[in-house]
């Protein structure tokens, strides 16, 4: 377990601006308690200071996970979200996306939204934008990536691709031995 | 080639003709083909309107009579059998395709023909035989049974400032087994150059007067090469640290200062902010199409102005009227008015 290299944050916060903008400083600065980002494993988690002086007890190779997972590394350097942070950043998401209740299930099982599922969606999102997914009662499924900005929603057929799956909370069942 | 074409002859002449249709092609002149390419082009012209009518029967009639004349020109060519099955052998095409693949890339220079073309170094043709004063004729300039041979001497004088007991023999063996290990060293070093990977490090080639970088990397080489890997080896009083040892990748402890690494990712975050355009591209871009249209509809209108005051009246007030229309009303209470 070791703290983040600078390059390793750049990527990192850069990846979770994407959902939460400047909202990354409301999580590095918190008001109830020292919390911080910490590397095992290539895994990025999200503990408070009482936990990090714990699980730095354990050697690493025993400890398995410690705190939230917000994600990964891959070989190449990328960080990918996994749908553990969902926690951390539905609260503060800049962009949303609303389902019709007959779209939800689908989402759930990893498909990408159709605009005949999509229920509402925050004005002004860009195309490429990340977007947090909700079911019409603001409970988070998960998030994605919008396909189309707000503007080219409206005018488009409802068979098209609106917002692409990246990570939702089926994947606690379907995706069970892979998440920490 | 006469046997083959009495295979030829000797099947049509057997069948019938009226059996079959024809393979007579009625303008054929204009029909251009490249066996080597097995393409017909059909130049003969079209009527446009005959086209229009019957497009479907002009373009089939069209392509037989340039698919008859192709084949009619194969079974021209000499036919093989093998195995049952009738082979032509196609002539060179007379069609250019343009190449599938793009031009290869030129070689990358070498480190040597770098330097050379900077310098303006040309080589110099040198030929292939040398005079041999030796044997008295003309030998190879290098390579097997070479002109001026130095490794065949059965004596070598020993060099003034030399040690006695040195073998010379040995000294020139070992001389050029170096030589050529460094220019394969060198040779590997330019394809890694030419193919844009990482040139390893050939570390210390055998120099004649070593410079002071080489001699200070020929140093942190040589205080490496222990079985423990320098860690012991004696360092000389204020001696600096060498530029040549790689850095060691170093983490910040994991319970360090929080403090301070907060602060170092609050910062990160600002910097990163600063650098994100401020500026909403698709608002930007929305607003600007929006004042172009407003624009050109508002040229059109001033266009359009001087066009509805071309009667003879308005011509007369030309010069009051001249920022467009002034007064309210249609054409005949405006020229009323002015009375």
């Amino acid at each position: 377990m070791r703290p983040l290299t600078t390059e390793e944050t750049s990527t990192f916060f850069d990846k979770l601006s994407k959902y939460i903008g400047e909202n990354i400083k409301l999580l590095v600065d918190r008001q109830d308690g020292a919390y911080c980002f910490r590397l095992h494993k290539d895994r990025v988690y999200y503990l408070s200071e009482d936990q990090l002086k714990i699980g730095s007890s354990a050697a690493g190779e025993c400890l398995l996970s410690i705190g939230s997972c917000f994600g990964k590394f891959t070989k190449s350097g990328k960080f990918h979200l996994h749908v553990t942070a969902l926690d951390y950043l539905a609260p503060y998401a800049k962009h949303k996306v609303w389902l019709k209740s007959s779209a939800e299930q689908q989402f759930l099982y990893g498909h990408h939204v159709m605009k005949s599922g999509l229920g509402r969606i925050t004005e002004s999102t860009e195309q490429y934008q990340g977007v947090i997914v909700y079911n019409m009662n603001d409970l988070p499924l998960g998030f994605g990536v919008a396909a189309k900005s707000t503007l080219n929603c409206r005018n488009c057929d409802p068979m098209t691709i609106v917002v692409f799956h990246q990570a939702d909370t089926g994947e606690y069942i379907r995706n069970e031995d892979a998440l920490t | 080639m006469a046997a083959t074409q009495s295979v030829v002859d000797s099947i049509l002449s057997t069948t019938d003709d009226s059996k079959f249709k024809t393979i007579q092609v009625d303008s054929a002149e204009l029909i251009e083909l490249d066996e080597g390419n097995l393409l017909a082009v059909n130049e003969n012209k079209v009527d446009t309107k005959e086209f229009r009518k019957r497009t479907e029967e002009i373009l089939l009639s069209s392509t037989r009579d340039a698919t008859q004349c192709l084949f009619n020109s194969l079974w021209q060519l000499p036919v093989e059998q093998v195995e049952g099955a009738y082979v032509v052998k196609l002539p060179e095409p007379k069609t250019w395709l343009p190449r599938e693949k793009p031009v290869p890339k030129k070689k990358p220079l070498t480190k040597w023909q770098e330097y050379a073309k900077s310098k303006g170094i040309l080589n110099k043709k040198k030929s292939r035989m040398v005079w041999d004063e030796l044997s008295q004729e003309y030998k190879p300039r290098w390579g097997y049974k070479r002109a001026n041979d130095d490794t065949q001497e059965w004596a070598i004088e020993v060099p003034d400032n030399a040690d006695p007991m040195e073998d010379q023999f040995a000294k020139r063996k070992n001389a050029k087994k170096e030589r050529v290990a460094k220019n394969e060293l060198q040779r590997l070093r330019n394809i890694a150059r030419s193919q844009k990977s990482k040139v390893p490090g050939v570390g210390l080639t055998p120099t004649e007067k070593p410079s002071k970088d080489q001699l200070s990397k020929a140093l942190a080489v040589a205080h490496k090469s222990t079985a423990s890997i320098g860690k012991f080896t004696d360092r000389l009083p204020k001696e600096k640290p060498s530029r040549f040892t790689g850095k060691k990748r170093k983490f910040e402890p994991s319970i360090g200062n929080l403090k301070s690494e907060k602060e170092k990712q609050l910062n990160l975050i600002e910097t990163n902010a600063k650098k994100l355009p401020k500026i909403d591209m698709a608002k930007a871009t929305n607003r600007a199409l929006r004042q172009e249209e407003q624009t050109a509809s508002r040229e059109k209108q001033s266009r359009k102005t001087p066009k509805k005051a071309k009667g003879k009246k308005a011509l007369g007030l030309g010069k009051k009227a001249s920022g467009g229309r002034t007064g309210g009303g249609n054409k005949k209470t405006r020229g009323k008015r002015k009375r």
